[in-house]
């Protein structure tokens, strides 16, 4: 079966992530105040097969441990999802 | 003086490798090899160095795809072994996603590539790295770096303190940002450097700033019979 995974990656919290805290900057000289809290990730798509939803997610998990991101300063958030044939 | 036999990984996108080759061949006139980095014999090498530039690229995270090339392996026997090896910027970037060296170095606090001459601290004169640098002597090196902003969990930040594995810290404040102000680490054997700045950059007498040629120099002093 074919799935697609969609991985997003973001730095962990506890690491200072500046692109995020300029865009938060420039939201709040627009006016946008409201915002808070904004941080930029990376979100990569790829395609894999696999016998079902769980292997799937079990792989790219360790995709995500072994190259996609590092975990001494990132987090991984993995949906998968099938494609229809 | 002895004959250190140096080593230096040249990967695709690597820029240094070159001006490092100058010092250790061309000024020091020690025997050096170029390594592809697909190749993996290291056999008979002292120092295998890990030049500047952009490895493949810098895609996903620097140094993130560096670290799977076949080279790699033998860069880890080779430490297994008590071989010495040293990360120079890219290098070092290198050395943090192979597990060799702890942290990570991330985007630089301001966001800015900074390509300057900054105000360095050596804080231990005990390693075969830093041996010819006089006492408590503030350095000039050069920078050139858009991730050089290191960072780790505050328990290995303590461990690299207590252990005394920061050997190079910024004159503060830290230009890109980097916790404790480090510039430079070992791991605890003190085998296995990693730094920002680059001495290579730092060691031709025909060039403004040799604040560098004494790291060379402390390599092959350590060496010498």
């Amino acid at each position: 079966m074919q799935f697609q995974a969609q991985i997003q990656i973001h730095l962990r919290p506890s690491v200072l992530d500046p692109a995020g805290v300029a865009v938060q900057s420039s939201l709040h000289q627009l006016g946008h105040t409201q915002v808070q809290q904004v941080r930029i990730g990376k979100h990569i798509r790829l395609q894999l097969e696999a016998p079902d939803a769980e292997t799937a997610q079990k792989r790219v998990g360790e995709l995500c441990e072994q190259l996609l991101a590092n975990p001494v300063i990132e987090t991984y958030h993995i949906q998968v999802d099938p494609i229809a044939a | 003086m002895s004959s250190v036999k140096f080593g230096i990984v040249v990967f695709p996108g690597s820029n240094c490798d070159r001006d490092v080759a100058w010092v250790t061949r061309g000024l020091l006139g020690c025997p050096t090899r170029l390594i592809w980095h697909s190749e993996s014999d290291l056999s008979g090498l002292d120092v295998v160095v890990l030049p500047g530039g952009f490895s493949y690229g810098d895609y996903l995270r620097c140094g993130a795809i560096a670290r799977f090339a076949p080279v790699m392996g033998s860069l880890q026997e080779h430490v297994a072994r008590g071989g010495y090896v040293l990360g120079i910027c890219n290098g070092f970037q290198i050395l943090t996603e192979a597990g060799l060296l702890p942290g990570a170095l991330v985007r630089n606090a301001n966001l800015h590539f900074i390509c300057a001459r900054v105000g360095i601290q050596v804080e231990r004169q005990d390693l075969i790295w830093t041996s010819a640098y006089p006492q408590g002597s503030p350095l000039t090196l050069p920078i050139a770096h858009g991730e050089g902003r290191y960072t780790c969990e505050p328990d290995t930040l303590k461990q690299l303190q207590d252990q005394g594995q920061i050997v190079f810290r910024y004159r503060p404040p830290a230009p890109n940002g980097s916790l404790d102000g480090i510039a430079g680490l070992c791991n605890p054997t003190g085998r296995v450097l990693g730094l920002m700045p680059h001495p290579e950059r730092a060691a031709d007498p025909d060039l403004p700033g040799t604040d560098g040629m004494p790291l060379w120099q402390s390599i092959l002093q350590s060496f010498a019979p």
